[in-house]
C-alpha cells in the first residue's frame, strides 16, 4: 500500500497554506510532517483526511481497498478528542468503534476493553469523560485508533498533553501499527521515538517551489 | 446500519443525562401552555377554541430548543470531523440525529400533550386529534429543524439564526397541523383534508431535510 501526492496544493481562507507538495508514504513507513506554526501541518493531514477540499494536484492510494475512499481507511487525531462529556470513558469508545467499525457490536464491546487496559485507562471505564484530565482524553482518542483497524493513521501533535510514559507507550503502538503493515503521517514539533521515520519539512515550500519532499534520514 | 444504530443510541444517551435537552422541551412546553390561562383568562369557550393552535405553537418552540446545538457540539468537539471520515452515508447519519432528537424531544410533547390540554378545556375527543396531529406533524419540525441546525454549525451563537431560517418553513406544517387538529372537533371541513397534506409535508420534509442538510455540513466543513 502506498499513499503518493502529486503537487498537492491546498488553499484555505483566501491564501495559499502550501502548494507542490509531493511525497509518498508506504506501508510500514512513518512521515513526520514539521514545520513552524501555520506551515500547513495541520491543513495536510486534514487534506488527506478528506476534510478539506484538494485546491490542486493529486493524491492517491496504491493498494488499499478500491471501494472506499482514503478517509475511510484513515483515522485521523485531531486537537480535539471528540468525547461527549455526559457520556462515560466506555461509553464513548464503544460508540465510535460502533460507528467507525464493520464488526457487530458484541465483538466490538470485547476490544474496546482491552484497548482502555492498552491505553491505561481500564479502572476509569464507568467514570464521565468530563472528568478525565487533557492527557487521559488524549488517550482515550488513541484508542480509537485500537478498536477500529484502519491502514491510515493521521495523527496531528499526537504526543501534545501526554507524558513521557503515555508518550513511550505511543511509540510502541505506532511501531505495532507499522509492523502490521500501517503507514502513519505525523504532524510533530518533538520526536516520536521512532527509530525509521522521515521527515516532510512544510518550512520551504512556498518559498521554492516547486520543491519535492526528501527523504531526512 | 450498525453505525446508524451508534448514533441514534449516543444522541439519546447525552439527551437523557444530565445537561441534554429532552427534559427541557418538556418543561418548556408545560410553561407555555400553562402561561396562557393567566394571560387570557378564564374564558372557557375562547380557550377552547384556540387551545389547539396554542399547544401546536408550543410543540414548535419547544422542539427548536434543543435543535441549535444538534451538529454544533459535535463540530466544537471534532465528532463532525470523524463522522464525515466514516463509511455511514452523511445522510442517514443527519437523518439518524433527527430521528433520535425526535424520540427525546419530540414525542414526550406528544405525550404530555393531552395532560396539558386540560389546562386549555380540550376534551378527549380534541385531545385524541391534536395527539394524532402532533404525531405525524412534528417528525416535520425536527427533519426541516435539521436544514438551519446544519446551516447554524459554525456559528457560536447560532440559536437566533436557527430560529429565523426554520420558523418560516415551518409554517405550512403549523397551518395544516392546526386545521387539522380543529377540523375535527369544529369543523368546517372533514379532518382527512387538511390531515392528508400535513402527512405529505411530512414525507417530503424526511426526504429533503437530510439531504439539504448534509449538503450544508459538507460545505461548512471545507
Amino acid at each position: 500500500m502506498r499513499l503518493s501526492t502529486v503537487d498537492l496544493a491546498c488553499h484555505r481562507g483566501g491564501r495559499d497554506v502550501f502548494a507542490a507538495l509531493s511525497f509518498a508514504v508506504a506501508s510500514g513507513e512513518v512521515l513526520a510532517v514539521t514545520g513552524r506554526n501555520g506551515a500547513g501541518k495541520s491543513s495536510l493531514l486534514r487534506t488527506i483526511a478528506g476534510l478539506v477540499r484538494i485546491a490542486g494536484g493529486k493524491l492517491t492510494l496504491e493498494g488499499g481497498d478500491p471501494e472506499l475512499t482514503i478517509a475511510e481507511q484513515a483515522h485521523y487525531l485531531g486537537h480535539q478528542d471528540a468525547l461527549k462529556p455526559a457520556l462515560s470513558v466506555a461509553e464513548n469508545l464503544k460508540f465510535w468503534a460502533g460507528f467507525l467499525g464493520s464488526e457487530p457490536a458484541d465483538t466490538a464491546s470485547a476490544d474496546t476493553g482491552s484497548a482502555l487496559a492498552t491505553v491505561g485507562l481500564a479502572e476509569l471505564a464507568e467514570l464521565p469523560a468530563a472528568y478525565l484530565s487533557a492527557g487521559q482524553r488524549r488517550r482515550l482518542s488513541i484508542a480509537r485508533l485500537l478498536v477500529v483497524k484502519r491502514p491510515i493513521w493521521l495523527l496531528d501533535e499526537p504526543t501534545s498533553t501526554l507524558d513521557a510514559a503515555s508518550q513511550d507507550r505511543l511509540a510502541g503502538l505506532m511501531r505495532a501499527h507499522l509492523t502490521e503493515g500501517g503507514m502513519i503521517l505525523a504532524a510533530t514539533h518533538s520526536a516520536l521515538g521512532l527509530p525509521a521515520s522521515r521527515e516532510l519539512r512544510l518550512d520551504d515550500i512556498r518559498a521554492t517551489a516547486p520543491a519535492t519532499a526528501e527523504a531526512a534520514s | 446500519m450498525s453505525a446508524l444504530a451508534a448514533i441514534l443510541v449516543r444522541d439519546m444517551r447525552i439527551a437523557i443525562r444530565v445537561g441534554g435537552g429532552a427534559l427541557m422541551g418538556v418543561l418548556f412546553f408545560l410553561v407555555v401552555v400553562t402561561l396562557v390561562p393567566f394571560a387570557l383568562g378564564p374564558d372557557l369557550p375562547l380557550l377552547k377554541r384556540i387551545g389547539p393552535a396554542i399547544l401546536w405553537l408550543a410543540a414548535l418552540l419547544a422542539s427548536l430548543l434543543a435543535l441549535d446545538r444538534l451538529f454544533a457540539t459535535d463540530h466544537e468537539d471534532g465528532s463532525l470531523d470523524l463522522i464525515l471520515m466514516g463509511r455511514a452515508p452523511l445522510e442517514l447519519v443527519v437523518a439518524a440525529k433527527g430521528l433520535a432528537h425526535w424520540l427525546t424531544t419530540g414525542l414526550p410533547l406528544i405525550i404530555a400533550a393531552p395532560l396539558v390540554g386540560l389546562l386549555l378545556n380540550l376534551d378527549a375527543a380534541a385531545g385524541a386529534a391534536l395527539v394524532v396531529t402532533l404525531l405525524v406533524g412534528t417528525p416535520a419540525l425536527t427533519f426541516i429543524g435539521l436544514i438551519g441546525a446544519a446551516i447554524a454549525v459554525t456559528l457560536r451563537r447560532g440559536g437566533l439564526l436557527l430560529a429565523v431560517i426554520v420558523l418560516p418553513l415551518t409554517v405550512p406544517v403549523l397551518i395544516f397541523g392546526v386545521a387539522a387538529a380543529n377540523a375535527a372537533t369544529v369543523g368546517p371541513v372533514p379532518f382527512g383534508t387538511p390531515f392528508t397534506i400535513l402527512c405529505a409535508l411530512t414525507l417530503a420534509s424526511l426526504v429533503v431535510g437530510p439531504f439539504a442538510a448534509a449538503a450544508a455540513l459538507r460545505q461548512e466543513m471545507e
